[in-house]
């Protein structure tokens, strides 16, 4: 078994007041694909975005453990220089700045902070030419501003792009796959497998079982009520895509009364 | 003076004026004419204040407490220090300098002015331009009513003359550098400029304000740009005085039929400065493109003042102006637009859009559309917010820094101004300048 990449013990978690995580556990290893299924308001995004260090959130209870070391104590920044990436259910708009001014600034921040080489324009321009074909975009993509304009395709495939650039350690998909028709699917998913190692790990955040057909995951969770209700392997997905959530419901309400 | 004491009204445009008639000593008769009517101008109107409509958000009172004398001749050391960062390249060769509104031989230089151009000063020509100046010279700005137009006139040391022959395309361009010194008394600068592109001329023009020393300096400019039919301009101007000037600049531009102006205004400068825009659409078919960028911070304060008057069909005009305000800072847009009754099948656009980077940073930002034709398309819109606070998440999730998803923000929201200025070595400098700023400014936050 690979080493703990991600310790989450009993997380409770508001949003402007509202308690929206209520004891979540989560562990994740190298090598390793989580999915995290359930229904809509079960906290999935929550989740996400405080792993990520979205200062909406607060934690009131809990902790979470990155390599062994406190996450919650780190800046969105810090965590990402870490090794944490989280791609945008959806993702920002950044009118003026051009994609690949913003890619270069954000993998010489993460390269000089892992000690690793920084790259000009000319040189940025020949490791991105490579990565783009990963995600199988033009490289007029590289001049347009970040996301502005892109279709909802484009956008999450630029994710992925990023995530190729910046190979980080561990990696939350929000709802990726979420408006993807399935050209887009494929390859947003074919570039999730290439970058996958025996070092990474990838949490896939999902309302739908179909991308689950092209990244296999050894664990699907499914969230209910602000925590992991159920744990399976990938066929607990298949099952949920059968029979909607109401069952898991009903054999968690039946536990409680046991 | 002491602040409580009465202040008479005009004290302060008497005490200028009256110099008038030193300045004018050598002047031909024509032009010792203007200035006369133009001094008894000035005698006539009163000093603007916040009970004038144009001037209700810009308070002049702190200039008008001060004592300024008209600058005399100063020779400057060439080159000075500095004097190097502030050639281009692209224009070395075809710059004309003035200190304090008196021509600068010592730091001009025309050598790489094309056939067809002429790149002059009123005083330094004798006979040989004056019947164009006479023909043009204060007959574009408002003397009659403006009185900082009408002050400027009556005292103007000496003009700035470009003329662009008919069919001539200069592909150089042209640089006009506008320097003041501050002194030990506190002085005034009245910068002139002539601009006539002739038919189916083109021509890209820098007009650039800059400040020396540190001190009270009081920069009253006034430019007069003529598009003869078919003719292209393009326009860049640049206001970069020191944190204690005042800087009053009125701009006239006139279109005749088909005639193209873009023109780019950048304020980085100045205690207080108002520019005046006011671009005519004589003729059929004309377009103009007016675009404003104020980055300003501390205590200053910058008013943009643009009228666009369609006064015939068929033209277009578009306009986006962008203020940056920092710290107690304090932008001012009046933006009008007018579409007279026969000026049919006009297409007008305008953008306001301001970006408020401290709590105590104001802006006001004024739409004035007056549409008296009936076929026209006009549209404008006006914002004024803070930084995004999604998409500083998303550069901090990229590893930026806070800081460095601010600055990176902020120069993007200026950068589709500055993106637009035809001149790469203006550019790339506005670009650090911009930088620079946005960056000390999040230092000092």
């Amino acid at each position: 078994m690979g080493k703990i990449l991600l310790e989450v013990r009993n997380l409770h978690a508001t949003v402007a007041g509202v308690e929206i995580l209520k004891g979540f556990d989560l562990t994740v290893r190298a090598g390793e694909v989580h999915a995290i299924m359930g229904p809509n308001g079960s906290g999935k995004s929550t989740f996400s975005k405080l792993l990520a260090g979205h200062p909406a959130y607060t934690v009131t209870g809990g902790e979470v453990l990155y390599q062994g070391e406190n996450l919650l104590a780190l800046s969105a920044e810090e965590r990402s220089r870490a090794g944490v990436f989280l791609a945008f259910q959806y993702p920002v708009e950044i009118p003026g700045v051009s994609n690949a001014s913003f890619l270069r600034l954000a993998y010489n921040t993460v390269q000089k902070q892992r000690g690793g080489e920084e790259l000009d324009p000319l040189e940025f321009d020949d490791l991105v030419r490579e990565k783009l074909k990963l995600v199988e975009m033009e490289a007029s993509f590289l001049e347009r501003s970040v996301n502005e304009g892109f279709s909802g395709g484009e956008k999450k495939r630029n994710e992925i792009l990023q995530m190729a650039l910046l190979e980080p350690t561990l990696a939350v998909l929000d709802e990726t796959d979420s408006g993807l028709d399935i050209d887009a699917l494929r390859i947003v998913a074919g570039g999730v497998n290439k970058l996958l190692n025996p070092g990474n790990a990838v949490i896939l955040v999902t309302h739908y079982q179909r991308l689950l057909n092209y990244i296999t995951p050894q664990f699907v969770h499914v969230m209910e009520d602000g925590r992991i209700v159920k744990t399976g392997g990938k066929e607990l997905a298949l099952e949920l895509e059968e029979r909607g959530y109401d069952w898991v419901r009903e054999e968690q309400a039946a536990r409680q009364l046991a | 003076m002491s602040a409580v004491q009465q202040i008479n009204r005009d004290d302060f445009l008497d005490g200028l004026v009256r110099c008038w008639p030193d300045v004018a000593a050598q002047d031909a008769a024509w032009l010792k004419a203007l200035r006369a009517r133009a001094a008894g101008r000035v005698a006539a109107l009163h000093f603007p204040d916040r009970r004038d409509e144009e001037w209700r958000f810009t308070d002049l009172s702190a200039l008008r407490e001060l004592n300024f004398e008209p600058a005399p001749l100063q020779k400057l050391q060439a080159p000075f220090a500095d004097f190097e960062r502030l050639i281009f390249p692209e224009a070395a060769a075809t710059r004309l300098v003035f200190v304090n509104g008196h021509y600068a031989p010592e730091l001009s230089d025309t050598h790489d002015v094309p056939p067809g151009v002429t790149l002059a000063h009123l005083k330094g020509q004798g006979a040989t331009h004056d019947l164009a100046a006479s023909t043009h010279l204060a007959q574009h700005a408002d003397v009659n009513h403006e009185v900082f137009s009408a002050l400027n006139t009556s005292l103007f040391p000496d003009a700035a003359l470009l003329f662009i022959a008919q069919d001539v395309v200069c592909e150089r361009p042209l640089h006009l550098l506008f320097i003041s010194t501050a002194q030990q008394t506190p002085l005034l600068s009245s910068p002139r400029c002539l601009i006539i592109s002739g038919r189916n001329s083109a021509c890209t023009l820098i007009e650039e304000y800059v400040g020396l020393g540190e001190g009270v300096t009081f920069t009253n400019a006034v430019s007069e740009i003529v598009v003869e039919e078919g003719a292209h301009m393009q326009h860049v101007r640049v206001q970069d005085e020191g944190r204690e000037a005042f800087h009053i600049a009125n701009n006239t531009v006139t279109l005749a039929r088909d005639a193209h102006y873009q023109s780019i205004n950048v304020t980085l400068g100045a205690r207080l400065s108002r520019y005046t825009l006011g671009v005519v659409h004589h003729g059929p078919g004309t377009e103009c493109s007016v675009d404003g960028l104020a980055l300003i911070s501390g205590r200053q304060l910058a008013d943009t003042h643009s009228v666009i008057d369609h006064a015939a069909s068929h033209g277009k005009s578009t306009q986006l102006n962008k203020c940056i305000v920092d710290e107690s800072a304090h932008a001012v847009f009046n933006g009008k637009i007018v579409v007279r009754r026969d000026a049919q099948l006009n297409d007008a656009r305008q953008q306001s859009r301001n970006l408020l980077l401290s709590a105590r940073a104001r802006v006001n930002a004024k739409p004035e559309l007056l549409i008296l034709a009936d076929d026209v398309k006009c549209a404008h819109g006006a914002t004024v917010g803070q930084l995004d606070e999604e998409q500083i998440f998303y550069l901090k999730c990229r590893g930026l820094s806070e800081t460095a998803a601010r600055n990176l923000l902020t120069y993007a929201f200026a950068a589709e101004v500055v993106e637009k200025i035809p001149l790469v070595s203006l550019k790339t400098r506005l670009r650090a300048v911009i930088l620079e700023r946005v960056h000390a400014s999040t230092e000092t936050a």
